[in-house]
């Protein structure tokens, strides 16, 4: 196939190739950016919480009088385990997905000199580690002697042995064994006894200080502090009954606390609902994609068959001449072919020029490089699709409208 | 002559029914697209105090000490000191102290379960200061703020479900154990934003509903707040611990915040003056590690905490973005439109037709189509709007399309269609009749 000749005939029709090759340079820009962003907000919406999603539910009650926590823990547990279905109950701070859990900033020494990271504790008394479902990869679980009390008007015991997770272990000690490490998070003093594979925190943030898995499990007795969220584990098949029903039991149970009803739910629908807008954004993405390769598929069938138009009686003599309708069929697809990738190379300078721009505005990722190439194939595909029907048509045009006079 | 140009359109519109189609569709689809997005953000960057924003002023200075090495500029909140101090100077017209915590509400004699709602604590010139409108009953005094009178203002909803709407001034309700008499109940009041809070407004448990939530439900005098809820106020960020959590008073934290009426610029002058004074006073007395201070009005203040959420405003450039290919589309669609009728067009040019006569002709054309697709463009975003409100976003509600926007739908597409049929216009005007009519 001749190029030259190709060349030639689009440059009689500047204008008009140049509106395809920036619909397509457009639509290849926002095509990489869309799919980037729609894969960064799928990776986050499969972050691993680490928990048995679908055996665990949490209830949350407040408004209850601080100094009567003992009690209350004690009515709400004995009340909860006695709901039919109900494997255990467990005082927690919070669950993956649940209410803001607790947030500090730790320290790796004493004084406070040498910040850590930004961490996401998890409070639960005994048994709590093995209730939620998480795996231990080394070190131990928290044995009963390790469950303190948390004196009030404190937020942790003054020196407790913990469970961090894998995460946080390879960002604060890189290569080093964590276990028997220490960490300090203003007065109060951590030690390393276990690491889990993964945990997720409790409101997971793309973007933050805080990573997805910086977490750490505080083994510590119920009471004072630690009161009114309770971790209900069950099996699957029962737990969305087993929820409602201990939903309804609250007023009974704890007359004196507020069920909270937005926090009481199964794990599995808190991560649902905690992902709802990235879920509605995504379907967004989706449907500019499909609507924006609708488009620019029109217009190029659009202009293709304005230009087999024009061109029939040239069509005709080139048939009359010798030329098959497979030479007419590939002059057509070759011509698109050129203008698709005119159109990519410029399109893919503006994808870059757009991601940094997004980048700097509106926090998005940068986009992996091989989003461009692919970007482009697509395009081209598309190209040759749309332009094939406009060509089919060319390729059928006889020869003898060569002799006629319009 | 503007007759036979609209008639002519509407026939070559009819000729051509699929290049049509695809025109009508292309900007339709466009303008549906990002009229939609745009009417979002239009809501959402509103200003919640029309008219009086300008005057309110959200005053900050650094109150953090030298140990505590972060932060090198003016954080949200203040430290109580701070705000006490900055509120009982009285430099300005009308102050307001603002913190919210979560509280335990219900109602002597009233059948209904306690509620966990969220409660404002304040001081009496943020009702007059905000424009809150009133159903029953006033604001408390200034008198009140002073003697911890354990008085209320409570929302129109909490009203509603507690007294069955009606009038309830002098009614009691029980916060967290207090006794505290009603003496004002609200009409419904939805600010958007919600403005006046820097954390933006959460719910009775705490939980962050952004910048498009609803006010809290409970006002209450700032002083006597403290002692009816102590113990359940949240610090926005500390540089020691507090005594113990959640009692904030004299502790090393930054928990309150404050608004400030100015109704002239030469009282935003001094108050500025006065804010830079206090900040380097403290930085002498060594309280102060900072003597930043930021004073910015209601609406630079909103920016500033960009609170029309980064996802609308990237969906609102995505479908500018789309916008701009269905411009590129139809431009060529019109190009091709009109060449083909090079025959036609040479005919009515060597009749006597002068290029301007044909430039017209083409642009009344690409305009009727303009206005055809805003039409569908209009009744997508109407349905776009209604998908938007279907979310379970907390601005969900308040979406809606107003008479500007359903102007700039119709400007939008007339003069994104017009813009699209300039360029084949004026080639279909460059048309020499005597090649055409050779041909013929």
């Amino acid at each position: 196939m001749q190029i030259r000749p190709i060349l030639a005939a689009l440059r009689r029709h500047k204008l008009a190739t140049f509106l395809i090759a920036m619909e397509i340079a457009l639509a290849c820009a926002v095509l990489c950016n869309a799919c980037s962003m729609i894969s960064h907000r799928l990776s986050a919406m499969n972050i691993n919480s680490g928990v048995d999603e679908a055996s665990l539910g949490e209830i949350v009650v407040t408004g209850f009088d601080p100094a009567l926590t003992n009690d209350l823990n004690a009515r709400m547990l004995a009340g909860l385990r006695a709901i039919p279905g109900v494997e255990s109950v467990h005082v927690v701070n919070s669950v993956p997905f649940g209410p803001q859990g607790f947030v500090a900033g730790t320290t790796f020494d004493q004084a406070g000199k040498h910040d850590a990271v930004v961490t996401d504790f998890y409070l639960g008394g005994p048994g709590t580690p093995k209730a939620l479902g998480l795996k231990l990869i080394a070190g131990h679980f928290p044995a009963a002697a390790d469950y303190q009390p948390v004196p009030a008007k404190n937020y942790f015991p003054k020196s407790s042995r913990i469970v961090i997770t894998q995460a946080l272990a390879t960002k604060l000690w890189p290569g080093e064994n964590p276990l028997g490490k220490q960490l300090w998070g203003g007065p109060y003093q951590f030690r390393v006894m276990g690491v889990v594979a993964s945990l997720a925190v409790s409101q997971y943030t793309q973007y933050g200080a805080r990573g997805a898995e910086w977490c750490a499990f505080v083994p510590v007795q119920p009471g004072g502090p630690l009161a009114g969220t309770y971790l209900i584990r069950a099996n699957p098949a029962v737990l969305n009954r087993v929820m409602v029903e201990a939903r309804a039991a609250v007023r009974k149970i704890a007359p004196d606390a507020v069920l909270d009803y937005h926090s009481s739910h199964t794990v599995s629908f808190l991560r649902e609902r905690f992902f709802k807008t990235d879920r509605a954004m995504t379907g967004l993405l989706v449907g500019v994609i499909v609507a924006l390769l609708g488009v620019t598929a029109l217009g190029i069938v659009g202009l293709a068959s304005f230009w087999v138009a024009q061109r029939r009686k040239q069509i005709g003599i080139r048939r009359a001449v010798g030329a098959t309708c497979g030479d007419i069929l590939r002059y057509f697809l070759t011509e698109n072919f050129l203008v698709v990738s005119f159109g990519v190379v410029l399109g893919m300078a503006a994808a870059l020029l757009i991601n940094l721009m997004l980048m700097k505005l509106f926090e998005v990722d940068r986009m992996p490089l091989y989003y461009l190439p692919i970007g482009a194939v697509a395009l081209w595909l598309l190209g040759q699709l749309a332009v094939l029907g406009p060509a089919l048509r060319a390729a059928r045009v006889p020869p003898v409208v060569a002799t006629r006079s319009v | 002559m503007l007759a036979y140009y609209l008639d002519l359109a509407l026939r070559s519109l009819k000729r051509n029914k699929v290049l049509t189609a695809l025109m009508v569709l292309a900007i339709a689809v466009g303008i549906g697209a990002s009229m939609t997005t745009l009417t979002v953000v239009h809501v959402l960057s509103g200003d919640p105090l029309p008219g009086r924003s300008a005057h309110i002023f959200f005053p900050q200075v650094d109150p953090t000490p030298a140990s505590w090495g972060r932060a090198s500029h003016p954080l949200e909140m203040m430290d109580e000191r701070s705000a006490l101090d900055l509120w009982s100077a009285h430099r300005a017209d009308r102050q307001a102290l603002i913190v919210q915590s979560p509280v335990k509400v219900s109602a002597p004699g009233v059948d209904h379960a306690p509620l966990m709602l969220s409660m404002q604590s304040t001081t009496s010139d943020f009702f007059p200061m905000f424009d809150v409108p009133f159903a029953y009953g006033a604001p408390w005094t200034s008198a009140d703020d002073q003697g911890r009178a354990r008085v209320a203002v409570i929302s129109a909803d909490l009203n509603d479900r507690l007294f069955d709407g009606g009038d309830s001034v002098g009614k009691t309700i029980r916060i967290r154990g207090s006794d505290v008499r009603i003496v004002g109940v609200l009409k419904p009041w939805r600010p958007s934003p919600m403005f006046y809070d820097p954390e933006g407004s959460v719910d009775g448990n705490m939980t962050s509903k952004g910048n498009y939530g609803r006010p809290e439900d409970v006002f209450m005098p700032f002083s006597a707040s403290l002692e009816v809820n102590d113990g359940h106020f949240f610090q926005y960020t500390c540089w020691g611990q507090p005594t113990s959590p959640g009692h904030l008073e004299h502790s090393p934290c930054l928990w309150v915040a404050l608004w400030v009426e100015l109704d002239s610029p030469s009282k935003v002058a001094a108050y500025r003056a006065f804010l830079g004074d206090y900040a380097r006073q403290q930085k002498a007395m060594g309280r102060f590690a900072q003597t930043d201070t930021r004073m910015l009005d209601l609406m630079q203040w909103l920016r500033f905490e960009q609170v029309v959420p980064s996802d609308v405003t990237l969906q609102m450039w995505l479908a500018f973005a789309f916008l701009a290919i269905c411009l590129f589309n139809t431009v060529g669609l019109l190009l091709a439109k009109f060449l083909r009728r090079s025959g036609e067009i040479g005919v009515r040019r060597a009749l006597g037709a002068s290029r301007r006569e044909i430039f017209t002709q083409c642009l009344i054309e690409a305009g009727l189509i303009g206005f055809i697709g805003g039409a569908g463009g209009w009744l997508l975003s109407l349905l776009g709007l209604w998908l938007v409100r279907r979310q379970q976003a907390p601005y969900a509600d308040l979406v809606h399309m107003d008479v500007a926007m359903f102007v700039v739908t119709f400007a939008l597409s007339i003069a994104v269609s017009l813009l699209a049929g300039a360029l084949p216009a004026m080639r279909a005007s460059r048309i020499t009749p005597a090649l055409q009519l050779k041909t013929l």
